[in-house]
């Protein structure tokens, strides 16, 4: 099998510890953990699919699906919570027709929600690739994206 | 086993060394409350509800701590109910309460925790928050994973892990999202779930549970009627159905464990398909008749076609008491050796085979040694789909740090556990183990002690080795020479080592070959003879190795005492009272064709179905309309009764009583769970009447323990395998008196040959008969279902069964695929030299380029139209593993 995998593992030596690293490694290049992937990290490492996704899924640092293009983090932290995130991610989710945790199929957005980004005294807010917005009602969401489907006509 | 003295509650109490302080309470009738504790996995310590107080340690998990002399527990006290009160508390707050209609009811064991702990409906009704709905799986046809209902104790984890090695399910997210899933989330159906229910049966409360669950009102301890394993089952049945299987843990073969097939294949029991009245052909067409007129005619019939005339096929499936009466009557009533069953069709080269080099053609080992070998050489056994429960101890061994060595030409499901694959071409059998023989000779790890005293024929032997050069075995095999010095230099260094292997060693043309260059194998190394170290044919039925050892053989008695040996003939001429031929009868091939030729016009068919069964089968079809009269017995309606003029129903394994002998040489009792369906007999009740009609004498049993009584005496193997001694556990023959305990290995002073050596074959390369050509590119090979048995009368029968698997399918190579223009699921003919057939493909790289493979489990794809019937020209084996063939795309 000379595909992507060989070159992508060619610096691990199939050592059952490497999983993370590969796991992260993986991501860092393609952005996202395939059912493919975890296939081959499996049969790379000699150890059982299970396994493998078990691990993925345990850390929240690992996805799932490729990410949109506007990668949407939406903070769950306390001040965020107690300052109406969960309305925020209401709209959110009603404003680009997916939950968090998903990637819409256009791969035009994927949401996921996070722990405290540091920003509490932006509360509630969310980060839309590397830029934050801040002290968000379900208005101003709705202007977010709104403004965002006229850019792309 | 050694015992330690430890103190409990003030109790002085004896356990086993080793043993966990949890397992030692229960042992002596102290409940520790537990969750996340079984006996057979490792200590997970995570659900702390087992704590005790142990004196210099304080509070500890008792199911990490092993005991220790003088070792003083303490149970219960304040303390430790506080922490167990807390940790059930949280536990049970969001777990469904659904007690009444849970199938767990009454043999959970969070109830039983609650209940011991005691909670507070405050608190209870306090810490209960939201209840999410979590995801319930019910994909699996046997079984339900309901997340609503797990404690996440791990014990299903384990199982899979530890005792199955198939991980099929893990944890899945974490903190308090943390769910029992399969990888990427797939339903179980799709996973890679053998549905073995192994996790089922051990999960403690009702998130795993049985589908078609019923208590049942009673249970019988009998014998799993599927492979030749021989798993020790409770059987439950209501009112006059079985309802239920579960494992026997002092079952020696299997302690416990079930396959899919054992633990869920019983429904064809209560099928409405049963035969339930005889039925005789009259005016060409088959109309239900009295018992009394179908014997008669069938004795009236038989008296007419006596001697060579007359044959008759044994079953493989039936009791050995049947098995013994049945021939019996064929030789002492009908007056011929022309008896034979379906051994001829799997494993008849081991019995000539091993009979020649070690005098006796039986697994040489017990099952449960399997685990202590340090290097299997597994070649020609899917044991995981074929021999399950079997496969569970070379897993163990691996697990244990043994090496297993997989040699076959397909990229089965064990080569996932094995250290080394050696994937050598269809026929090469011979070529690859002398192979191996080279290297072990070249570079001198023979054992020349063993070889000098306990064998002979050695020069010969190595004469024939000569021909055997690497290059040449590199080019026939496929296999690359530093593999095959590994596996040599494993298998002959890392003792004890022991060879499992299965039909694809013996269906072959020259399977008898096969056999012998194991034999020889293990003698140049001297692994035999030894715990854990031998030759062991895994046996196919259920009581395959008790179909033979019954003299349902065309040469030999009971016991294997040849028909053509004098002696032996006088004393069964005394025993039985009737002229015996001396002549050794026709094999089961041989009928088939004696048959076509019109020489024996009678046949009588206990428990078989060649027509599916029987290679390159339309020859049977061909030959049967030209019996006179044929007789068939059976629990269903089959594609080969459909020839016969009188068809009589035969009660199942679940309504007799009887022995069945096991791969590993094990005499087990079977015993009834419900009474005889409709009015079906047993098969030895029958032929009996069909002997006592003809006048016979020495058909009067009244019991299948009389029956045993005679098998005693006439039988030396079986000498002192009563009824009595074989209540608990059973016996291995050989057995000679009632004295004696049983034989676990054989072969350990000396070889049942005639010089008590054992003996080296020379041998030489021999092809199989066909090989691809312009015309037939392909090798069709054969090979087995996890989820059926032979030609599925009974696995057809059971839905879950079939939906697991519901069809041929031929599998192909993608590159072959490619070459063929064929895609995945599409039909396509394939043809053989005999035949053509429709067939779905599957593409897999399970069969290398060049290698196609199907099963002959279904009716309506009759595989064996196709296979061949070249034979081995000692054991009359036919060549089921290797054909020429070709595949052609069907036209829209
Ligand atoms: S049924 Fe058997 S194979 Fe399937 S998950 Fe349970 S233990 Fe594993
Ligand atoms: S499904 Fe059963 S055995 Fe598995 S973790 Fe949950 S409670 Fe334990
Ligand atoms: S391994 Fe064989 S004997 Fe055991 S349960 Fe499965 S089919 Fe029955
Ligand atoms: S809680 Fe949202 S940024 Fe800290
Ligand atoms: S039973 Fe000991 S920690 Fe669960």
């Amino acid at each position: 099998m000379d595909d992507k995998f060989v070159e992508l593992f060619q610096d691990f030596r199939a050592k059952e510890e490497e999983l993370i690293p590969l796991l992260q490694h993986v991501q860092n290049v393609e952005g996202f953990i395939s059912e493919t992937a975890m296939k081959r990290i499996a049969s790379f490492l000699n150890i059982p699919e299970s396994k493998v996704f078990s691990v993925a899924t345990f850390y929240a640092q690992f996805r799932f699906a490729p990410i949109g293009k506007k990668h949407i983090m939406l903070c769950r932290g306390t001040a965020c919570h107690v300052k109406n995130a969960p309305k925020i991610l209401d709209e959110i989710e009603n404003q680009i027709n997916i939950k968090a945790g998903e990637t819409r199929e256009d791969l035009e957005y994927s949401l996921e929600t996070v722990a405290c980004i540091g920003a509490c005294s932006l509360a509630p807010c969310i980060v839309i690739n590397d830029e934050v917005k801040a002290n968000l009602t379900t208005k101003a969401v709705k202007k977010i994206f709104r403004d965002d489907r006229k850019k792309n006509g | 086993m050694e015992r330690v003295n430890i103190v409990i509650d003030n109790i002085p109490v004896s356990a086993n060394k080793g043993q966990t302080v949890i397992d030692a309470a229960r042992d002596n009738d102290i409940y520790i409350p537990n969750l996340c504790h079984h006996e057979d996995l490792k200590p997970a310590g995570m659900c702390r509800l087992c704590v005790v107080e142990i004196s210099g340690r304080g509070i500890t998990t008792s199911c990490t701590t092993t005991v220790e002399e003088g070792m003083n527990v303490v149970t219960d006290s304040t303390g430790i109910s506080e922490i167990r009160r807390t940790t059930t508390e949280l536990i049970s707050a969001n777990h469904t309460r659904t007690c009444f209609t849970c199938s767990k009811n009454n043999h959970c064991e969070l109830q039983r925790v609650t209940s011991f702990v005691g909670l507070d409906p405050d608190v209870d009704s306090m810490m209960r928050h939201r209840i999410e709905q979590l995801p319930v799986d019910d994909s699996n046809p046997f079984f339900t994973l309901d997340m609503n209902k797990c404690v996440l104790c791990g014990i299903c984890v384990r199982t899979c892990d530890e005792l199955q090695g198939i991980n099929a399910i893990d944890y899945v997210n974490r903190g308090p999202h943390t769910i029992i899933s399969t990888f990427n989330n797939q339903p179980l159906f799709d996973s890679a779930c053998k549905s073995c229910g192994e996790c089922v049966a051990r999960c403690p409360v009702g998130a795993l549970t049985f589908k078609e669950f019923q208590n049942p009102s009673r249970e019988a301890r009998t014998i799993c009627p599927y492979c030749g394993v021989g798993c020790s089952i409770y059987l439950g049945s209501r009112g006059n159905s079985v309802v239920s299987v579960r494992g026997d843990r002092e079952g020696p073969a299997n302690r416990g464990s079930l396959c899919v097939k054992g633990r869920f294949g019983y429904e064809f029991v209560n099928d409405t398909q049963r035969l339930k009245v005889p039925l005789i052909r009259k005016n060409g067409v088959l109309v239900e008749a009295g018992w009394d007129e179908a014997l008669d005619l069938i004795a009236e019939k038989f008296s007419g076609y006596r001697k060579e005339r007359f044959a008759c096929f044994a079953s493989a499936k039936c009791t050995n008491e049947e098995n013994y009466v049945i021939q019996k009557f064929t030789r002492a009533v009908m007056g011929t050796n022309n008896i034979d069953h379906c051994a001829r069709l799997c494993h008849a080269p081991s019995v000539s085979g091993l009979a020649q080099s070690f005098g006796s053609g039986a697994m040489t080992n017990s099952i449960d040694e399997i685990s202590n070998t340090r290097t299997i050489f597994a070649i020609g056994t899917n044991t995981t789909y074929a021999h399950p429960v079997l496969a569970l101890q070379i897993k163990k061994a691996v697990r244990n740090g043994g090496t297993l060595i997989v040699a076959n030409p397909k990229r089965i499901d064990l080569c996932s556990h094995a250290q080394l694959f050696l994937q050598h071409r269809p026929g090469t059998d011979v070529v690859l183990m002398m192979g191996m023989m080279r290297v072990i000779m070249d570079e001198g790890l023979e054992d020349p002690e063993f070889i000098a005293e306990r064998t002979e024929n050695f020069d010969l032997f190595i004469e024939s080795l000569r021909e055997f050069d690497l290059d040449f075995v590199e080019k026939t095999t496929g296999v690359p020479k530093e593999k095959l010095q590994q596996a040599a230099r494993l298998y002959a260094r890392e003792k004890p080592s022991s060879i499992l292997y299965a039909m694809g060693i013996t269906q072959h043309s020259h399977g008898t070959d096969n056999v012998l260059a194991v034999s020889n194998l293990a003698l140049l190394t001297g692994n035999i003879g030894k715990l854990s170290t031998g030759v062991n044919p895994l046996r196919g039925q259920n009581n395959v190795q008790g179909a033979c050892d019954m003299g349902a053989l065309p040469n030999v008695y009971p016991g294997y005492q040849k028909v053509d040996d004098e002696r032996v003939r006088g004393k069964f001429l005394h025993a039985w009272g009737a002229d015996l031929s001396d002549r050794p009868g026709l094999t089961h091939t041989e009928i088939v064709g004696a048959i076509d030729r019109g020489e024996i016009k009678a046949l009588y068919q206990m428990g078989e179905n060649p027509v599916l069964s029987e290679a390159d089968s339309g020859k049977i079809m061909k030959a049967l309309p030209k019996l006179d009269f044929f007789v068939v017995q059976d629990i269903f309606m089959t594609k080969t009764a459909e020839y016969a003029d009188v068809i009589l129903p035969a009660a199942s394994f679940a309504e007799k009583e009887g022995t069945f002998t096991n791969t590993e040489r094990r005499v087990q009792k079977v015993r009834p769970a419900i009474a005889p369906v409709g009015e079906s007999r047993a098969d030895w009740q029958i032929t009996c009447e069909i002997a006592r009609r003809m006048g016979a004498g020495g058909f009067d049993y009244t019991s299948p323990s009389q029956i045993m009584d005679e098998i005693n005496r006439l039988t030396p193997v079986y000498g002192g395998i009563t009824y009595e001694r074989v209540e608990n556990g059973g016996l291995q023959w050989p057995c000679p008196d009632t004295g004696h305990p049983g034989t676990g290995f054989l072969h350990g002073e000396k070889f049942q040959t005639l010089s008590g050596k054992g003996r080296f074959m020379p041998l030489r390369y021999i092809p199989s008969a066909e090989s691809p050509c312009s015309d037939y590119p392909l090798i069709l090979t054969t090979d087995r279902s996890l989820y059926h048995y032979h030609t599925s009368t009974m696995t057809g029968r059971v839905r879950g069964l079939r939906m697991l698997d519901p069809g041929e399918l031929l599998l192909v190579n993608p590159a072959d695929a490619d070459i063929f223009g064929i895609e995945d699921k599409e039909t396509v003919m394939i043809t053989t030299r005999r035949g053509s057939l429709d067939v779905k493909i599957k593409i897999t790289d399970i069969c290398p380029p060049g290698i196609v493979s199907m099963t002959f489990h279904f009716e309506d794809t009759h595989t064996n139209l196709l296979t061949s019937s070249a034979l081995d020209p000692g054991a009359k084996i036919p060549e089921t593993k290797v054909a020429a063939a070709r595949i052609d795309r069907v036209r829209a």
